[in-house]
């Protein structure tokens, strides 16, 4: 018999209640179990930074956690960058700056670029590359990821309070 | 790949975790930020029948000064101690070697006893601890009991911890006011595993001389390194380049690196001997400036 568990998260605002089995990693209660799949699942075990999603305003790889351990949480995934159908300034960067180029880590450049520009909204260049070194682009597009995250945020600047 | 099938619990107080594990013994395992037990589940390499699950425990997460110590539970994330006043003030090699600790993502999660705990021989924390001369409480079904950090590590991945017992709290002697300190390592990208890590120690006597350095190093055996003859060599030295140079290759004598995919065992002897010259060197600019 598995070993299930319910679980109750709140992720983009939306509450889903569940029965996991214990060891459904969270990217995949999320993916398959949510069907959120922007998420995107690289390495499985916490190098790549792919599967980075905010879970009680911090980033987490959720290749890493158990979703029965997200029980309770809140949980944003890159579809909750965008409101209304307008683009996150970083969403708009990102593709202006061609920041992706095959796009499997950006879910995952964009949720650590969301944390760490509300850290720091005025970043230089260094600690932008520092900010990311955790997670791995392998068309290695850095540069235009970094000006990319630059440009976010002189957008979200001159924006100021928007979000 | 995905984890194995496991029974998960998820205990609400030390006693009940301790109960589970003496219930389940070699058959558990705690789970503490997940940052490296997770990954080798997900690999399989890992395969634990019961899984015991630390996060619901908030007993265990905490951080104070209390005579003349720094006391960690084992359960607090890396980046709560981080970002500690106490931890800064107190024994700021420690902060220095958390910010070297993988990634802020990974950090987040990450636990101090559970870095601690998983001993892995590359890690940083380990290392610092060994050369802070910090102290692990660890508790299981006959009680507690302390053990030093030089003694705590056995090898790649193990400890002295009985599959039925629990470190639940880190102990380490505040460091004190004006004593230098530096923790250095070589790694292929920022947040990577140390090649070779350093953490180093000094105090100068009132004749500018050495009157005590701590050294211990990661990535170059199968435990932490404390490099007992460097260290004495300092005793009363100078603290110039030349004497910490010969204290750099004493060090790498001491060492016991093997030769895997990221680094050849005589590379990694080369690179302890360099890192250790300009550990006692920046940690020397300190110990001048005050600490």
């Amino acid at each position: 018999m598995a070993d299930v568990h319910p679980v109750k998260v709140t992720v983009n605002g939306t509450t889903y209640e569940a029965t996991v089995e214990s060891r459904r990693l969270l990217v995949d209660f999320l993916r398959h179990d949510l069907g959120l799949v922007g998420t995107h699942v690289g390495c499985e075990h916490g190098v790549c930074g792919a599967c980075t999603v905010i879970m009680n305003g911090r980033t987490v790889r959720s290749c890493l956690l158990f979703a029965v351990q997200a029980d309770g949480a809140e949980i944003m995934t890159v579809e909750g960058l965008a409101r209304d159908s307008q683009f996150h300034p970083l969403q708009e960067a990102f593709w202006e700056k061609q920041g992706l180029q095959c796009g499997f880590c950006t879910p995952g450049m964009l949720m650590r670029a969301y944390e760490f520009l509300k850290e720091n909204p005025n970043p230089t260049e260094d600690e932008i590359r520092e900010a990311i070194a955790g997670n791995l682009c392998r068309c290695t597009g850095y540069q235009f990821i970094i000006e990319a995250i630059q440009e976010a945020a002189a957008r979200m600047a001159g924006t100021a309070g928007s979000r | 790949m995905k984890p194995a099938p496991f029974t998960y619990f998820a205990p609400r107080s030390l006693d009940e975790a301790l109960s589970l594990l003496g219930q389940y013994g070699s058959d558990a395992k705690p789970l503490a930020g997940g940052q490296s037990l997770v990954p080798l589940m997900n690999f399989r390499l890992a395969k634990p029948r019961y899984l015991i699950d630390l996060n619901h425990i908030p007993e265990l997460a905490y951080i104070r000064g209390e005579d003349g110590f720094l006391v960690i539970g084992a359960m607090t994330r890396q980046f709560e101690a981080e970002a500690s006043d106490d931890v800064g003030r107190l024994v700021p090699l420690l902060r220095e070697a958390l910010k070297l600790v993988g990634h802020p993502t990974i950090r987040h999660r990450g636990t101090i006893g559970g870095s601690l705990a998983h001993a892995d021989p590359a890690a940083e924390l380990p290392a610092a601890a060994v050369a802070l001369g910090a102290e692990f409480v660890v508790r299981g079904p006959g009680g507690a009991r302390i053990i030093p950090a030089a003694e705590f590590f056995v090898g790649p991945f193990t400890t002295v911890l009985g599959a039925d017992e629990l470190l639940t709290e880190v102990r380490v002697p505040a460091t004190r006011p004006g004593t230098g300190y530096a923790f250095l390592e070589l790694s292929r990208r920022h947040g990577d595993f140390a090649i070779v890590g350093v953490a180093a120690l000094v105090d100068l006597g009132p004749d500018g001389r050495v009157e005590r350095a701590a050294l211990a190093l990661c990535g170059v055996g199968p435990t932490p390194v404390r490099a007992r003859q460097a260290e004495a060599a300092l005793l009363g030295a100078s603290p110039t380049e030349d004497r910490f140079r010969e204290a750099g290759e004493l060090a790498a004598g001491e060492t016991n690196p093997a030769s895997d995919i990221h680094a050849l065992a005589d590379y990694r002897r080369r690179v302890a001997a360099v890192l250790v010259r300009r550990a006692l060197l920046a940690a020397t600019e300190r110990a001048r400036k005050g600490g």
